[in-house]
């Protein structure tokens, strides 16, 4: 029997229970890991959102700036509501609206038109662009477009209006925001460079990092150090502002002036190499001072290296504060080291992210055992086979590369593990599991607060430990027998 | 339609139009021009719109809306639980729709239903040789892997339209290897104006694939109705739908909150169809009366006053047994709503909402603040149509401002003149207005609660607007120094 349409007409059949039962039970195995791992073209649950999402937390990082996306306007809606959620702040931006006859006659109207209009209403003291699929598909010409712009008077020929290509089809977000801030320096930089001047300052590039408690901690270190300095991307008071009556549109960010006159800097540290890698690339021939590009300091190592590489830099001694601030983080890790040591972890999230978990894992005496990153590449599994390499606790750690996180279920299934470290997707195949996830990563959703807590520093490797040693206390508490429920712990 | 034209306090139809004037004095020339049809003063006896509307979004101006890909992902095919919704096309739109419009859903996951982001993730060599070859892998790979997904969706994002892929042909070929229905989905997010669009490219695509393919395994019956736009946010279905059969009759598909194809598929032998969201469905009420003759009652499940009127014109289409359900469920229900009221409404009588949401609840939901005392001086949708604003004139007070598709600058300006005592709107309004010590709740989504549907749905609701108001946390927002 078939219907109007030609199509085959039948009668609904619910499946068997026994049927359910058995799928439920066959996606748990070894085989069924194997046909997952076996996918080529689909991707299930991955671990990392577009470009231009990365660029619109850049552009948040200096001040009075407005993040403006060139293409359909439903992605700028994604973008800022996935930021809300993640912060539970604010996050304006605006975008030009391209519509069908964008496809067929480009976009630069719309960006005439939603330059002219976001400088009225918004009046930003910068307007950073970035693009999604659309424009990029067809080829917008960016330059010419906002050449025009300026030549045409949509928007003020002084106004700063970088922009930035951030194709949703190729890498992250972190690539977004690598780009974005890259624009956004040469941008403000052009022409500031002056012989003979140096600022004495430090610039910090915090890189792709979704906590404003790390930018804060961050600040807090230098000021411990007395050594001056720029946060370049500052977005710790945009998604971090006080409650207090008013609503400021521009709630942070980097002063312009400071951002302009970064390239006379003393020094300049990049956090992340794999957030910041094209940033760095440039700054390093062209910023005045010395360059390094360091690893996210999570851990105790990773934030030796840090502090060693500031106090190199200024020729300083690394203040006492600093110092008992490291004892107090060691006395709280060896005073709770024994409800970590040897527990199985899955980590999985943004590459800079990863480095970071795996190493404080490691120097904790937890093993690391299933590594994974929905899209990375070798020099990524390369930086993490190295720090695996580097201890006896990562030995048997796996490193899956372009990875999901329907693999990472089949890997939880197979070949079980005591606790995940990931963002709140993860909760999913957690819950499957039946293990604790911590939330270390973006976006957290499902907890609150989580933003206002570094991850980085001595701080942050007290926190983390906290966190998750208190957790696996209480998991001890919630399922012991009554006999073994006791007081001490 | 309500029984009287209310006036609030203060607010007249001079008040309101310089109100506008003021918030447009900002704006370019052009824009302004363009921006002023779209807002305007309510006139409840005229019973019409006082607002174009549907139209392009002004480039610049900071917009609340979505996109066609949300309309049909989000909206109409996400809910569907035991599908498969492939999001094809680069990473971004799926990752962003992931679990975040809070429609539940029953089931396994990953074995009978599939709150999951499926994507074909598309690369640079996606957009230069195309992606059809990769769907067609993919949809082998999605049907091997779950079994028992009833059939697969594929949403096309931006690219896939603009490099001219062919997923219809795909799905076709797909479909008849595979031995499912694949739906192609043609919901690229620069089409149209809004989610608007891709919630009729979804309802078309129903129409020219799914209904009608399946049929109900058990006897007719005279009381068979179908429940269309309830998408089970925060558990709405699970409240509606018991209160429906309560009242006698069969439920037999809820399109498309916690949704099942097949069931949804052989709709077209349902008695009648109850439309909640007219906005997102009343394309399918209408092609489902014309095609199959099923007649459609809109329906609105927001707060008691609501409810009782909307299951009498229920009972009316209907015989003696439906009726005397009807009116028992209304009399054991009204006490029980009554003592809810009785405990809030002493908390928020005379207080002011501002509501900006999507398509229906800017106007279905003021019944429901009116049932707590209180009064609605804005209201405005992302996407709604003139006969939605049609449909809002009546329910509004007299000469209240009506906001189509506003810019956050002019929300933000209508709400500090009129001092609302709560904002109902989305995330990205959320925090702004926290910022000012303003109340407010999530009305897409529930603000992480709900249900807020039916009888249940009320109490929840009356609940979370108390909290809201009256949270001793306002209090602390200016300091004493």
């Amino acid at each position: 029997m078939s219907n109007a349409l030609g199509l085959e007409v039948k009668t609904i059949v619910e499946t068997p229970p026994e049927e359910v039962e058995r799928v439920k039970e066959w996606i748990n195995t070894e085989e069924y890991k194997e046909k997952n791992f076996a996918r080529q073209a689909l991707v299930i649950n991955p671990a990392h959102a577009c470009q231009p999402l990365g660029a619109q937390l850049a552009a948040h990082g200096f001040e009075g700036t407005l993040p403006f996306v060139h293409g359909s306007q439903g992605c700028a809606s994604y973008y800022r509501s996935t930021l809300n959620r993640h912060f539970r702040e604010p996050a304006p931006a605006v975008s030009d609206a391209m519509t069908e006859d964008g496809a067929v006659f480009g976009g630069q109207n719309n960006l005439h038109e939603g330059l002219e209009n976001a400088n009225a209403l918004y009046k930003p003291k910068m307007i950073a662009v970035f693009t999604s699929c659309m424009p990029e598909v067809i080829g917008d010409d960016l330059t010419a477009f906002i050449k025009n712009a300026k030549q045409k008077g949509f928007v003020p020929k002084e106004l700063p209006v970088p922009y930035a290509n951030t194709p949703s089809f190729s890498g992250t977000h972190i690539n977004g925001y690598d780009s974005m801030l890259l624009s956004i320096l040469q941008n403000l930089t052009e022409g500031k460079q002056i012989e003979g001047r140096c600022t004495g300052k430090l610039n910090l590039i915090p890189g792709c990092d979704f906590n404003t408690g790390d930018y804060r901690e961050y600040k807090r270190i230098l000021e411990a150090f007395g050594i001056p300095y720029t946060v370049l991307a500052d977005i710790s008071d945009s998604f971090d502002s006080p409650c207090d009556g008013d609503y400021h549109i521009y709630a942070g960010g980097t002063k312009l002036e400071d951002a302009a006159d970064s390239i006379n800097c003393k020094a300049t540290i990049a956090i992340g190499s794999y957030s910041t890698a094209k940033t760095f690339g440039w700054l390093k021939d062209n910023f005045s001072g010395k360059h390094a590009s360091l690893p996210m300091p999570m851990g105790i190592g990773k934030t030796d290296a840090f502090i060693m590489k500031v106090a190199e830099l200024f020729g300083k001694d690394v203040p006492a504060s600093l110092k008992n601030e490291r004892g107090r983080a060691v006395d709280a890790i060896t005073d709770t080291h024994q409800y970590i040591h040897g527990k199985k972890f899955a980590v999985y999230g943004d590459p800079d992210y990863l480095l970071g978990y795996v190493s404080f894992l490691l120097e904790v005496g937890a093993r690391p055992h299933h590594i994974l990153c929905s899209r990375g590449n070798k020099k990524v599994e390369k930086d993490l086979q190295a720090l695996l390499d580097s201890s006896p606790f990562g030995q048997g750690g796996k490193i899956y590369m372009n990875k999901d996180l329907w693999h990472l279920r089949s890997l939880l299934m197979t070949d079980p593990v005591d606790a995940i470290i990931g963002d709140s997707h993860g909760k999913f195949a957690a819950r499957d599991a039946k293990v604790p996830l911590f939330r270390f990563g973006f976006p957290v959703f499902d907890r609150v607060n989580k933003h206002r807590y570094p991850l980085i520093g001595y701080q942050g490797a007290i926190n983390m430990m906290t966190e998750i040693c208190n957790k696996f206390i209480d998991i001890k508490d919630d399922t012991c027998e009554d006999r073994q429920f006791e007081l001490m712990r | 339609m309500s029984d009287k034209i209310r006036k609030v306090e203060g607010i007249t139809k001079e008040s309101t139009e310089a109100l506008i004037a003021e918030t447009l004095a900002v704006y370019p020339e052009k824009a302004k021009k363009k921006r002023a049809p779209h807002l305007g003063a309510n006139d409840p006896a005229s019973g019409s719109a006082c607002v174009k509307s549907n139209k392009k979004t002004v480039p610049g101006v900071m917009s609340a809306r979505g996109c066609a890909y949300a309309g049909a992902k989000g909206v109409v095919w996400g809910p569907i639980r035991d599908m498969v919704h492939v999001s094809h096309g680069p990473v971004g739109c799926g990752w962003y729709s992931w679990g975040t419009r809070r429609n539940m859903m029953s089931g396994i996951t990953g074995v009978t239903s599939f709150p999951m982001q499926f994507t074909s993730d598309f690369q640079e060599k996606d957009i230069v040789y195309g992606g059809d070859k990769k769907l067609k892998t993919l949809l082998e790979e999605a049907h091997d892997l779950f079994p028992l997904a009833k059939g697969i969706s594929v949403l096309s994002e931006c690219p896939v339209g603009l490099i001219g892929d062919d997923i219809n042909s795909v799905a076709k070929q797909s479909a008849k290897d595979l031995d499912i229905p694949i739906i192609p989905c043609n919901c690229e997010g620069f089409r149209g104006v809004s989610q608007s669009l891709g919630h009729h490219i979804s309802n078309d695509t129903i129409r020219d694939f799914i209904i009608g393919t399946r049929e109900y395994p058990e006897p007719e019956s005279p009381y068979d109705i179908a429940l269309i736009g309830e998408y089970n946010i925060g558990g709405d279905a699970w409240s509606t739908k018991p209160l429906l059969e309560e009242c006698g009759f069969n439920v037999k598909a809820v399109w498309t909150g916690d949704g099942e194809l097949e069931k949804i598929a052989a709709t077209h032998k349902v008695k009648l169809n109850v439309i909640h969201c007219y906005r997102s469905m009343n394309y399918m009420c209408k092609v489902m009366e014309e095609k199959y003759g099923i007649p459609w009652v809109e329906l609105n499940f927001f707060g008691p006053t609501k409810i009782r009127n909307s299951l009498r014109q229920l009972a009316a289409l209907f015989d003696d047994t439906i009726k005397a359900k009807v009116e028992a469920v209304i009399a054991k229900y009204d006490p029980i709503m009554q003592a809810v009221i009785d405990e809030y409404k002493p908390r928020l009588d005379g207080k002011k909402v501002m509501l900006l949401v999507g398509g229906l609840r800017p106007r279905h939901t003021i019944g429901a603040y009116e049932d707590l005392g209180m009064e609605c001086v804005g209201s405005g949708y992302e996407f709604a149509h003139t006969d939605d604003y049609d449909r809002t004139a009546p329910e509004m007070p007299d000469a209240t401002v009506v906001y189509d598709d506003p810019a956050e600058y002019e929300f933000e300006k209508f709400a500090g003149a009129l001092k609302p005592d709560l904002i109902g709107s989305g995330i990205k309004e959320k925090y702004v207005f926290q910022k000012m010590g303003v109340p407010f709740r999530q009305m897409h989504s529930w603000d992480y609660s709900g249900p807020y549907h039916g009888y249940k749905g009320f109490e929840v609701f009356a609940r979370d607007v108390d909290m809201a108001i009256n949270s001793p946390t306002w209090q602390l927002v200016k300091a004493p120094f």
